[in-house]
């Protein structure tokens, strides 16, 4: 962690390869050290507990107004139409609310025992430990982001947490929040609206371009890694910014809701890509609401892998709103024991010559579920677009099971779409071949697979991909035989 | 030394509804520095009897044994014969996009060492660098996604650098001439050739004597409807050219 990776590494393989062994040396089954909250607003959510959240935080009245509003939305609003069952979800005896700490931590030395065993037990590199610790303003951990905050300053960037945006940046965070992901889209945006904590707050001014990807590690229960995370980015014309986040969860002891929500604004003529992998513990429902724009020349890049949760909800889209702009989707998902992935991307394209891609990969091993469900709209003002959407599936086993399932609504002629699916197996011909070379039938599977996922592991920054690596390499092993 | 052994081996093909009987009862031995080759006109079993030495899962064992040094390894499974020492440069390697050469020759090669002696990373590259200029392949070739896109020649090239990188007991080479052209035939040859000592054992499988003027044999042997019929030196591949297979019947075996 001694200097920053760049996005793309098309040819690490052989160095993730080597840090991966030492990866695994730490990586012990994790167990959960409770640590007690300092403040919480106790199981179930009503009006007073949302009011009491704002309080906490001392917010200006307008953001109070607007949890208000959600809540009322969110109490009105039914489950999502669609999709898995949610009904082992249950919201009376969630906690919304929960305060680890006092006060940011910045010092190591004052980060509780019982956080830093956990990063202990799940095999966490030390520098990056600190840096998780010290979250709550990700670029403050001088061990590790010292220089780049620097840079981050020096370009007028602003990398915060949303609390701390919503206290220094006010006017901005008022003119954006919400006005792409309104609280009445669904009634799980509408419950982060209400009860929202924590996530990252990027501006990215005019013309400014930054190649070094800003990064922001979270887990899920320290104070601003909650469940309930709200992530506003904006980009304003001609920037270039490259955000990645990824997510470990302890295992919990009941089960727990991840309903984040994320907003990216990306102007004319600017690039924004947002990466994410996510391996919450197999009770988490994670429902996300994650929606960019994309405005004239603009393009917009997510890369998003899911790795573990109960059940996965999330279908990240792209609005192109702007003539020419582009909107991209690469992900993988891996469902095995018990686990719903129900994920996609959705391409809305409002404007002439807009393009957009969405590659889907998924693994689905040991009865679980990977279902890709995507939307590709043309709206009356997309002449000359074009969509190209492919999904490409293995499964290991026949207790798994994959479905697609697209959805394409075309309001105008002149449009292109391809559309591919694939499901398949991992190739007896191809793992004779390996095997025949002295590797067993494990080692052979997991490379077939590491191959598989590939095209998306290197568009990964270094340490994510080493980490991708070695998540698959655990749930391959035991898959077989 | 290993010593490779096939006793009265029966062998049918897995996927073929009538079962029938590819391999008849085959006998062959092959000792540590010694190369044999096999000849013999198509669907004869050549194939057949290196796949099943191999372990190729599609082929069912009907009656015989392949013993290893005495042990028998017909319950022992591909990967296992593999670290035990045997290699099978294949006719049809097939592709694995996302997975490099180098990354997978690696793995390769640590699959044979223990947990605390795997290849360093530095040696193995110069290791790999030093073979692919052997063999005459460009560097680019370590960074190629393995098998994916190379031509006929440059997967038997490829077949050979494993080879050369993975140094087994005793090699099969199944038609590692076909497809290549008279150059590249030779820098096989070579590589192969740079194998042989007292420790390395190799079964060449060919239809075509020219290979075996570049990789002489000591022992030639002849095959046909599932049978070993003749036996010889580097002489009788020499004489097969001139009379054709036709010549030879299973009255010959006598």
């Amino acid at each position: 962690m001694t200097r920053m990776p760049r996005t793309k590494n098309t040819k690490n393989n052989e160095q993730v390869a080597a840090q991966v062994n030492f990866l695994d040396e730490d990586a012990t089954a994790t167990k959960v050290e409770d640590t007690p909250p300092l403040f919480s607003t106790g199981r179930g959510l009503t009006e007073d507990i949302v009011r009491a959240i704002s309080r906490a935080k001392d917010e200006p009245a307008w953001m109070l107004a607007q949890r208000l509003r959600a809540f009322h939305i969110y109490e009105r609003m039914a489950q999502p139409g669609f999709g898995p069952d949610l009904s082992g979800l249950d919201l009376d005896r969630m906690r919304y609310y929960e305060k680890s700490t006092d006060r940011p931590v910045r010092d190591w030395a004052d980060v509780p025992a019982a956080i830093k065993d956990a990063f202990e037990q799940m095999g966490v590199p030390q520098a990056e430990r600190k840096y998780l610790a010290g979250a709550s303003a990700q670029y403050e951990s001088e061990v590790v982001y010292g220089h780049l905050k620097d840079e981050i300053d020096r370009l007028g960037i602003v990398f915060t947490s949303m609390d701390q945006a919503l206290r220094e940046h006010e006017d901005l965070v008022h003119q954006y929040f919400g006005t792409l992901v309104p609280p009445n889209d669904n009634k799980y945006a509408a419950l982060n609206a209400a009860v929202w904590s924590g996530g990252t707050f990027l501006y990215v001014p005019a013309g400014v371009y930054l190649d070094t990807p800003l990064q922001a590690f979270f887990r899920i229960n320290a104070e601003n890694m909650g469940q309930f995370e709200r992530t506003l980015i904006i980009v304003e014309p001609g920037a270039h910014v490259n955000y990645v986040e990824g997510c470990t969860a302890p295992t919990y002891s009941s089960d727990s809701l991840h309903a984040a929500v994320v907003e990216v604004f990306v102007k004319h003529d600017a690039y924004a890509r947002y990466t994410t992998i996510q391996n919450w513990s197999n009770n988490v429902y994670s429902l996300e609401t994650k929606r960019a724009s994309a405005a004239a020349g603009a393009t917009m890049e997510w890369v998003d892998g899911n790795l573990g949760s109960k059940v996965t909800m999330k279908y990240p889209s792209v609005y192109l709103n702007g003539e020419g702009a582009r909107g991209t989707m690469l992900s993988i998902a891996v469902a095995g024991h018990g686990v719903v992935l129900d994920s996609g991307a959705r391409m809305i394209h409002n404007a002439p010559n807009t393009s957009s891609s969405i590659i889907s990969k998924s693994i689905a091993k040991d009865g679980g579920a990977t279902d890709y469900r995507g939307t590709i709209r043309f709206g009356p003002h997309a002449r000359g677009a074009f969509a190209h959407v492919e999904c490409d599936t293995i499964l290991m086993d026949e207790q798994s099971r994959s479905n697609t399932i697209p959805i394409n609504e075309i309001h105008t002629s002149d449009v292109t779409m391809e559309h591919e699916a694939k499901v398949s197996k991992v190739s007896e011909a191809q793992l004779y071949y390996l095997m025949s070379r002295g590797l067993t039938e494990q080692k052979a599977t997991e490379m077939i697979i590491m191959g598989f996922v590939e095209p998306f592991a290197k568009e990964l920054p270094m340490e994510y991909a080493v980490e991708l690596n070695r998540l698959i390499g655990m749930s391959m092993a035991g898959s077989v035989g | 030394m290993t010593t490779l052994a096939v006793r009265d081996l029966h062998v049918a093909v897995h996927s073929d509804d009538e079962h029938k009987e590819i391999l008849r009862g085959v006998n062959l031995t092959i000792r540590s520095g010694e190369v044999h080759a096999i000849m013999g006109p198509n669907g004869t079993g050549k194939s057949t009897l290196s796949e099943t030495i191999m372990g190729n899962p599609n082929y069912e064992v009907r009656s015989g044994d392949i013993t290893l040094d005495g042990t028998s390894i017909l319950d022992w499974s591909v990967d296992q014969r593999a670290r035990a020492g045997l290699f099978l440069a294949m006719q049809y390697p097939p592709a694995i996009a996302g997975i490099t050469n180098a990354e997978f020759i690696r793995a390769a090669v640590n699959s044979r060492r223990g947990d605390d002696d795997q290849v360093p990373v530095v040696q193995f590259l110069q290791d790999l660098d030093a073979n692919l200029a052997k063999l005459k392949m460009p560097e680019d070739m370590a960074d190629r996604y393995l098998n994916a896109g190379f031509s006929g020649g440059e997967k038997k090239k490829n077949e050979i650098l494993q080879l050369l990188m993975i140094k087994p007991a005793l090699a099969i080479l199944d038609e590692i001439d076909s497809g290549l052209d008279i150059d590249a035939l030779r820098i096989v040859a070579a590589g192969v050739n740079s194998m042989r000592s007292a420790n390395f054992a190799s079964l060449i499988i060919t239809h075509y004597q020219r290979l075996l003027n570049y990789i002489v044999p000591d022992v030639v042997h002849v095959m046909k409807d599932g049978r070993i019929i003749e036996s010889g030196g580097p002489e009788l591949a020499k004489s097969l050219e001139h009379t054709g297979y036709e010549q030879l019947s299973e009255a010959d075996n006598g």
